[in-house]
């Protein structure tokens, strides 16, 4: 191998990497303030760019009509809830949230009339798509479930995986699609060459990290999510809603999901099931992180992602197989380094 | 008794199980407003439980009123809204945030300007958590950590607080401290539901006093009156020859 080989897979390995750290600490996220291991976070991915592709294809994503729907049936459970106590302003909050918001983007794609919109338009519509999806899955799947087990919340879990995947397939059918890049545009440092779309990819996923690290850092939210993380008792002692910080951490984990599906659709055709193995990838980072540490889902995705590229390289029928077999090591590791690992009781 | 001192909290009837087992039955509480009420009682009587319905983490069979409003249907976090605040016992702090974020995320139902003063209030109490806060909630030493808990508590602005055994595993000097705090409370319009095993000193601050065994109230009445009580004097306080220190 060369150096210009090396420094090739290096840039490959780290432009996926840096979407896999996102997957990641969005699985660490959402599992530190709800207890659910995402598996539809590859919907969230798939949902994104596909939605990104039709809407740059001057087709109507069928992603806009499940948002609709998940928002009805949202309005409904909260109403449901609220039956004892019908306080107007609840119930306008929730119309809000749940009808008029996704009918709003309804509005505005059905104004713009099947025309192709420029490139930031399609973005942030897709972005607002899969985040009411989101929300309303938290809503509809997990918040009644909220204080179960770890493993009920997995299997319902599954259950959203495979539902939502379903849909993708009626939504955008069993052919691939790819998007427009955000720039065509491309530099040449040395051997290697930087195209617009993997500079766009450094710099959203640089810009996300400082933007999460500030939303957790420095504001009243961001720190009831942590301290809803931290512990669930204290937080609700303090009046934070569990209901609250899981509609926060869904409503961010589809967000990122929906952005890096939106970064990786120019790159790679993708399919109505691809977002699953992207997921996995930052799921094995969020895993080799112990599912609660950051830094170290980052730096792990980094690692992925140039494992990746390097099997790709030197053994491509085997890549997958080389990633996924990460994790046995760090599974053998942590079992050794803490031998029981009771369940939260709630 | 003076007009203003009305029932802020109202426990009537309440029954209290862990599946099968009933661990509280058939209570009658009442804590008026500008009062120090204290449960003593024995390890497994159930004071904890108790406590833990009336704030709505266990279910509670029974009524529960709070500053007039029926509180027994509604959420944690609607009862904290309503100005009911339990520092329970485990304190459940953010051990990985600093003192100052704890306090802040007690504020998180009020208005940024009341919150200010609530900062100045709990720092004025506790002085020490202001030299502490930007140090971690779980590197706190136990009375350090006591004091963040019942601190965090008050950053909410509540009528009543309900402090569940707060000189737990505390040396005395700091639990001589904590108690010198909490009837401080009262004279800053905070009324006080306090479950002690520690009854001495309980009953030394309280203005009234609920003894429980096994699950029911035997005993209510004036603090002092229960203190000299001979059957409480025999099983809570110990005997104890005159002039001897309390504490």
């Amino acid at each position: 191998m060369n150096t210009t080989i090396l420094l090739f897979l290096l840039q490959d390995g780290i432009t996926n990497g840096a979407i896999y750290a996102l997957l990641g600490l969005a699985l660490v996220l959402v599992f530190a303030v709800t207890r659910v291991i995402l598996i539809p976070q590859g919907e969230f991915i798939t949902f994104g760019a596909l939605t990104y592709a039709s809407l740059s294809a001057g087709q109507m994503p069928g992603t806009i009509k499940l948002a609709v729907a998940m928002g009805v049936v949202a309005f409904a459970f909260d109403l449901f809830t609220f039956r004892k106590a019908l306080h107007a302003r609840r119930v306008l909050r929730s119309v809000a949230v749940n009808i008029v918001f996704p009918l709003a983007i309804w509005g505005v794609m059905w104004a713009l009339g099947g025309r192709p919109g420029n490139i930031a338009l399609n973005i942030v519509l897709s972005l607002l798509i899969v985040a009411a999806i989101g929300l309303y899955l938290y809503r509809i799947a997990f918040q009644p479930i909220a204080h179960t087990s770890v493993l009920v919340l997995l299997i319902a879990s599954v259950g959203c995986h495979l539902a939502l995947q379903g849909f993708g397939l009626v939504f955008f059918g069993a052919e691939g699609q790819r998007g427009p890049a955000i720039s065509s545009d491309a530099i040449t440092i040395g051997a290697l060459r930087f195209t617009g779309q993997s500079i766009a990819v450094y710099g959203i996923t640089i810009a996300l990290i400082i933007g999460l690290w500030l939303f957790f850092g420095y504001t009243l939210y961001g720190k009831a999510l942590r301290a809803t993380a931290v512990n669930r008792l204290g937080a609700r002692l303090v009046g934070i809603r569990t209901s609250l910080s899981g509609q926060i951490a869904f409503l961010l984990a589809s967000v990122i999901g929906a952005i890096s599906g939106i970064l990786i659709v120019p790159i790679t055709t993708l399919y109505y099931d691809t977002g699953f193995l992207i997921g996995l990838k930052g799921f094995i980072a969020a895993i080799i992180g112990g599912l609660v540490s950051y830094p170290l889902t980052a730096t792990a995705a980094i690692l992925v992602g140039c494992v990746e590229a390097f099997s790709s390289f030197y053994a491509s029928n085997y890549k997958e197989v080389i990633v996924f077999t990460l994790i046995l090591p760090v599974l053998v590791l942590r079992s050794l380094a803490a031998p029981a690992v009771e369940e939260e009781k709630d | 008794m003076k007009a203003q001192n009305s029932a802020l909290l109202q426990v009537t009837d309440a029954h209290v199980a862990y599946g099968k087992v009933e661990a509280v039955r058939a209570v009658n509480l009442e804590v008026r407003t500008d009062e120090i009420v204290t449960i003593i009682g024995a390890n497994g009587a159930g004071k904890t439980t108790l406590l833990n319905a009336v704030m709505g983490i266990l279910p509670l069979k029974g009524g529960v009123s709070f500053a007039g409003q029926d509180v027994s249907r509604i959420d944690i976090e609607d009862r904290v809204a309503a100005g009911l605040s339990l520092v329970p016992e485990h304190r459940e702090l953010f051990a990985t945030m600093n003192v100052e974020d704890n306090l802040l995320l007690g504020a998180f139902r009020i208005d940024k300007a009341t919150a200010a003063r609530s900062f100045e209030h709990v720092y004025n109490l506790f002085p020490r958590l202001k030299e502490r806060r930007e140090q971690l909630a779980g590197t706190l030493s136990g009375g350090e950590q006591q004091m963040l808990a019942m601190g965090r508590a008050l950053m909410g602005a509540p009528k009543l607080l309900m402090l569940d055994e707060p000189s737990l595993g505390l040396a005395p000097i700091i639990v001589a401290d904590i108690f010198r705090i909490v009837s401080e409370l009262k004279a800053a319009g905070v009324s006080v539901l306090l479950v002690e095993q520690n009854a001495q000193a309980a009953l030394k601050i309280a203005d009234r006093a609920y003894v429980m065994e096994l699950g029911e109230f035997i005993l209510d009445g004036a603090a002092s009156d229960i203190a000299s009580n001979q059957r409480v004097v025999a099983s809570y306080l110990g005997f104890q020859h005159e002039g001897e220190s309390a504490i």
